[in-house]
């Protein structure tokens, strides 16, 4: 750096939802941003870095889309703090710069009005311009800047213009210094927001003049997408080729992953002496982390469709017919989206749970989250059902097979609405979140700005696979590997080691719903995600490489269990919280051991009764 | 009308909505009713919203539910006619018939 260089400043992106302002932030910095949590709270931290005409270096904060200051949720609370500069582990931002949709300032101008009090310096980028002037909203930009007390700047994110003259007005706003942090905000009573409404509304009838062609396209749609009946089925057929293509595009990928880590550990197996290291390497580390990582597909490719439909416009026409569903329930509408991640994977619904504002109601999302089928119970599901249950055609066209897997879905979802009820009435009694939410104008998705979120939300995963689903490996394969067997032991090593010692010790208390200590130990290894149940039960009864062969175990477990032991078994993993990474989330997500050490009780309950249920009846019924 | 409102929401009873010839309370309008708003209340299910009447009262102002505002309703859920989707000036909102019942409409007559 030379001695001329500027000193760097800090901006911060403020504005209503919808403006735009993950583009523009995008647009701004491009690919240097980087991701992680404000200290202490689970809210996305995003900032990123872009260089002035002067040189200065100029570090962009995108805040959490907000109305207003007064905060509301844990994201607009680090919104107000961050802009009043009292936000723990930051600095206060040099300038403000507002973000507002040009086609929609109503609520935007009394944010601003709010955002004046603050006293810092402000710029206003007046976003989607050419939506506006398309539409032939004619405003009157120098009065409004001169109401508004702020210099303006014209941007289309999406297409990178403005992006210029909006670093250069920050520039000069950082150059004049005007920086009064005296700040004269308070939160607003009811009077207030009306004294401010009426200011906006003057504001805009002096300078805004309404559209020649206003936007016609997002009220058809409407017509069409929230029709009572037919938005609903539109919806439903939404998610059908969503959950088909979630299978279908991301097989070859997955079976790829799945047989690369194979390859690995093969390789990592072959060329490192037999031992406790390789052992390591290759069951904890290799397999472990890999069974957790195969499913990054499948999470981009659902993430892909949510991501598409979130920037068309339509999720929030998603919770919106799917809000009085799940209201009945007493889920919150925004529940809808991180249920849907949970059908991939439970631990990306849970960390997309920060959307719900009020703390009950994502704490119920939460916790019902795991209940939904994600897609690591199906190894387990289709090897049980392989075993089991006949390849029979029931009324002449549904497979026995196809109907047992849609039922273990159903229980799923009937259970987790069965939960959230039950919470509801028991725990928390009429409190129900008030369910205001803005529908947006319709938009065509931006490719660029797609791929970037997916990208964000890839990495997201990865760096959570790192940082949870690590320690919990090695935790699940230091039970299974200590202590080592004996010299001359005939049985399978696990059977000596803490998971098998813990596994016996248990298997009186699994004896009532039918399992046997070999499905008791090949539980604990279960912990590590659901799926590796498969290959635990493999090693139990000393089948090697089970997951590349399952019709040898099917086999096995037709001879060792019986039919009620195999139902007992896929009761249990529609509800066990056999996942380690899932229970390390909620830890993470909610700030607390309690609401894991809930989830793992209350699951585990769950299951060990509906296993019993089955099994007994089972057994009555002449299947034992 | 404003004066009114600085008064506790106890205060306030039917015999005051009566106060505005005509207004009916937003929750219970029907797609194709389009309006004023005249009053927004914060009296409804005291208690009951998990945030509290007046905070209800804050966010239905902030989205724009304003005295002075045109408002219509254009759609509803499938189910107990529940939510509802309303144009606000050039605005759309979803929200659910219970949150809105404290914001009073004069409709335009058909």
């Amino acid at each position: 750096m030379s001695d001329a260089a500027l000193p760097g400043a800090r901006i911060a992106l403020v504005g209503n939802p919808n403006s735009g302002k993950t583009a523009l932030f995008n647009a701004l910095t491009g690919s240097r941003q980087k991701v992680a949590n404000y200290a202490g709270v689970t809210v996305e931290r995003k900032e990123g870095q872009v260089a002035t005409a002067a040189g200065r270096t100029l570090s962009v904060l995108d805040l959490p889309g907000t109305y207003s200051l007064r905060a509301r949720s844990p994201d607009e609370v680090v919104t107000r703090d961050a802009v009043l500069g009292k936000l723990a582990g930051e600095t206060a931002p040099d300038v403000l710069v507002c973000v507002a949709d040009a086609t929609n300032l109503r609520l935007v101008l009394r944010l601003i009005l709010e955002l004046k009090a603050v006293g810092r310096p402000m710029v206003l980028a007046l976003n989607m311009y050419d939506i506006a002037q398309r539409q032939g909203l004619r405003i009157d930009l120098e009065g409004l800047s001169r109401d508004l007390g702020c210099p303006i700047v014209t941007t289309v994110a999406t297409r990178k213009r403005g992006i210029d003259d909006l670093v250069a007005q920050v520039e000069s706003q950082i150059a004049a210094g005007a920086i009064n942090p005296d700040s004269t905000w308070r939160e607003p009573d009811a009077g207030q927001i009306r004294d401010a409404h009426r200011e906006a509304q003057r504001i805009l009838k002096a300078n805004v003049r309404a559209p020649e062609r206003p936007d016609t396209f997002t009220g058809k749609v409407d017509t069409v997408l929230l029709h009572p009946v037919a938005g609903l089925a539109i919806l439903f057929a939404l998610l059908f080729v969503m959950f088909q293509a979630v299978f279908t595009w991301s097989k070859a990928a997955g079976d790829l992953m799945t047989d690369g880590f194979t390859g690995l550990g093969g390789f990592v197996a072959a060329h490192l002496p037999a031992g406790m290291l390789t052992s390591f390497l290759t069951d904890g580390v290799i397999s472990g982390v890999g069974s957790v990582i195969v499913f990054l597909p499948q999470i981009l490719v659902l993430f892909f469709f949510i991501i598409l439909l979130e920037d068309f416009g339509y999720m929030a026409r998603a919770a919106f017919l799917m809000d009085r569903i799940m209201g009945g329930a007493g889920l919150h509408g925004r529940a809808f989206i991180p249920l849907l991640s949970s059908f991939a994977c439970a631990i990306p619904g849970i960390m997309s749970t920060r959307v719900i504002d009020n703390k009950r109601d994502r704490l119920t999302t939460i916790m019902v989250a795991p209940l939904m089928t994600c897609s690591a119970r199906i190894p387990v599901y289709t090897l049980i059902i392989s075993a089991f249950i006949p390849n029979r055609q029931v009324l002449g066209v549904l497979s026995l097979p196809g109907l047992v897997m849609f039922g273990l879905y159903a229980a799923g979802i009937i259970s987790a609405l069965g939960v959230s009820f039950i919470t509801r009435r028991l725990f928390w009694r009429g409190a129900v979140e008030p369910f205001l939410m803005e529908l947006p104008a319709y938009k065509l998705p931006d490719p660029v700005n797609v791929l970037r979120s997916l990208f964000l939300r890839g990495k997201i995963f990865i760096t959570r696979a790192g940082t949870i689903i690590f320690p919990m490996m090695i935790l699940v394969w230091f039970l299974s590997s200590f202590p080592g067997a004996p010299a001359g032991a005939t049985d399978p090593a696990i059977n000596y080691s803490l998971a098998g010692r813990i596994g016996h010790l248990l298997q009186p208390a699994l004896a009532p719903i039918g399992f046997n200590w070999q499905m008791t130990i090949a539980l604990i290894p279960g912990f590590a995600a659901r799926e590796v149940a498969v290959a635990a039960l493999g090693t139990v009864y000393a089948i090697g490489n089970a997951d590349a062969a399952p019709g040898a175990l099917a086999t096995t477990l037709q001879h060792h269990w019986s039919i009620a032991t195999g139902l007992a078994f896929l009761a249990w993993y529609v509800f066990a919280p056999q996942c380690a990474s899932t229970i390390g989330v909620v830890k993470r997500e909610t700030n607390s051991w309690l609401w894991p050490a809930v989830m793992l009780v209350y699951m585990t309950a769950l299951a060990y009764i509906a296993a019993l249920l089955v099994y007994q009846v089972a057994r009555a019924s002449g299947l034992g | 009308m404003h004066d009114m409102l600085a008064q506790p929401a106890e205060a306030l009873t039917a015999s005051d909505a009566d106060a505005i010839a005509g207004a009916v309370r937003l929750s219970v309008a029907r797609p194709g009713d389009r309006g004023v708003i005249v009053d927004v209340r914060a009296e409804s299910h005291p208690g009951d919203h998990g945030v509290g009447v007046d905070e209800l009262q804050r966010r239905l102002l902030e989205f724009g539910f304003v005295e002075g505002a045109r408002v219509e309703v254009l759609h509803e859920g499938a189910i107990w006619r529940d939510p509802i989707a309303v144009r606000l000036d050039e605005m759309r909102i979803g929200l659910r018939r219970r949150d809105a019942e404290d914001v009073w409409v004069l409709l335009d007559p058909k």
